[in-house]
């Protein structure tokens, strides 16, 4: 399948580190003006294949192929040493040069402008996250990946935010990867979902993947109906190579 | 009022704060001070060949502490010991080396006193060369690499996932250290280069809050050492790297009051 709007291809792609893989056979595409959505359990290789595709590791077994330059990284943390002094404008323009009407822009889209001058050590979690987003939008990138973008941020803003996500995939047509906890958000925001758990247990549009069984098994029947919280059990293992162990319970 | 050799240790200590203090922004920063001092340890070496072959004692520096910086980078990829512990090796084995080195040639009269601790009264117009010209390119080529450099410091995947090069602008890095080392061992002296590195940089961190004002101010910091240490060293007979040191200190004490603890 030939798609123009292609930004990147990770083709059966894997990692395999310190005797182990932390994720396996991971296929997927980011198109233009689309959201791709990583959910799975803790350890389950959401930010390594996150990484995978933005190329941050050397060592990887499969392809990756990104189509573009422009890309806009959200990390999962980020912490600022004491001894760098750095101010929310500062690091606005940190990977970019910017107009001030550019990043007053950004700012005011995230709802923290009134905190340009403030140093990022004095920020909220919540506000921090609020200009790492507000960062990543602001030079108008064609590919966006957020690893749990709204992390404390408080349930009103979340929403907000969630919506400016979509807004700006829809606006900038910026291809977005999109990794987040929150199930009910994702399944109606998000055009294609990739459930992990070390490897990929299913994916395709959001009502497919609530369908399908391994989901089921991995999130819990509840949540295939979008309601429950993002609780679940293991109910497999797997051995070091990823491949699913069933194991009765 | 002004001797000449005192005038010409100014010339090189001007030249010489205006570029620690950028570069030593980035030290502190990126938690390196320990690896300046490995680079400073190797510089002993240096400075033994230097005078073994009879090259430039800058060159011979510059080239030793390079190799020091390019093997740690190697060793960095190729084994797990932890940083700290590498940077003890590397800095040991070559000060090791340099000393053993040095046994050798007992017959060449040397002043180690001198490339320890620095020594204005050496400082001639060939250095004050070294100094200018090798400043201007380090502070050039750091002024070419400030932004990936800065970006790879704040967060090193940020970084390298939005398109820019950590790994090769921090190559690049060290060997500007090693190059500042080079130029500077005569006048400051290799035990206490570090601290004209970092000191005046602490001194600024306390009373700054965003990066160029830090930089800006390291600079005023270390030209303030350096005029005042360099006219104490004439005045009270002490050796030029230790008193600029000292008030370097002094200042850093100072400020500590000022300190913006919100930051």
């Amino acid at each position: 399948m030939i798609d123009n709007d292609l930004l990147v291809k990770v083709s059966d792609a894997g990692l395999y580190k310190n005797g182990k893989w932390l994720v396996k056979g991971v296929n997927l595409n980011i198109t233009k003006g689309k959201i791709v959505t990583l959910i799975g359990p803790n350890g389950s290789g959401k930010t390594t294949t996150a990484k995978i595709a933005l190329g941050l590791y050397k060592n990887i077994e499969g392809t990756v192929e990104r189509l573009t330059n422009k890309i806009s990284y959200v990390p999962q943390k980020v912490s600022i040493d004491w001894t760098l002094p750095v101010r929310v404008i500062d690091f606005m323009v940190l990977t970019h040069d910017l107009q001030d009407q550019e990043i007053n822009d950004a700012l005011n889209l995230t709802g923290v402008e009134h905190l340009k001058n403030n140093n990022l050590r004095e920020l909220s979690g919540g506000e921090f996250q609020r200009v790492l987003l507000a960062r990543a939008i602001a030079k108008k990138p064609d590919l966006l990946v957020l690893d749990e973008p709204v992390q404390g941020v408080d349930f009103t803003g979340e929403v907000e935010l969630y919506a400016l996500i979509k807004k700006i995939s829809e606006t900038l047509q910026c291809g977005i990867l999109l990794i987040s906890h929150d199930l009910h958000v994702v399944m109606s925001a998000t055009d294609y979902v990739v459930c992990l758990n070390g490897h990929v247990c299913c994916s395709g549009t959001p009502v497919a993947v609530a369908q399908n069984k391994e989901y089921k098994e991995l999130f819990g029947e509840k949540s295939s109906q979008l309601l429950s919280l993002y609780e679940h059990e293991h109910d497999h293992v797997h051995d070091s190579d990823g491949n699913i162990v069933k194991e009765a319970k | 009022m002004f001797d000449d050799f005192l005038f010409r240790a100014l010339i090189a200590g001007i030249g010489i704060a205006i570029v620690t203090g950028p570069l030593g922004c980035f030290v502190v920063w990126r938690r390196l001070s320990f690896f300046g001092d490995t680079l400073a340890h190797s510089a002993l070496l240096g400075v033994i060949l230097s005078i073994s072959f009879d090259i430039n004692i800058s060159l011979s520096i510059f080239t030793v502490s390079s190799l020091v910086a390019l093997i740690l980078l190697r060793l960095q990829n190729t084994t797990n010991l932890a940083g700290d512990a590498l940077l003890g090796l590397l800095s040991h084995s070559s000060l090791a080396i340099g000393l053993l080195v040095l046994g050798f040639l007992s017959f060449i009269r040397f002043d180690i006193m001198g490339v320890l601790f620095g020594d204005i009264l050496s400082v001639n117009v060939n250095d004050l060369i070294i100094i200018w010209a090798g400043g201007s390119i380090i502070l050039f080529v750091l002024w070419l690499i400030w932004k990936p450099l800065f970006a790879s410091t704040v967060n090193y995947e940020l970084a390298e996932a939005e398109g820019m090069n950590p790994k090769r602008v921090n190559a690049i890095f060290t060997i500007l250290l090693a190059a500042l080392i080079a130029i500077s061992i005569k006048m400051v002296g290799l035990l206490l280069i570090t601290g004209m590195l970092i000191i005046p940089c602490a001194m600024a961190r306390n009373l700054s809050n965003n990066p160029k004002q830090m930089v800006v101010l390291s600079i005023i910091g270390g030209l303030f050492s350096v005029f005042v240490g360099l006219y104490a060293s004439f005045e009270i007979n002490t050796s030029s790297g230790p008193t600029i040191v000292t008030v370097a200190i002094i200042l850093f004490i100072l400020s500590l009051s000022r300190i913006r603890k919100k930051y």
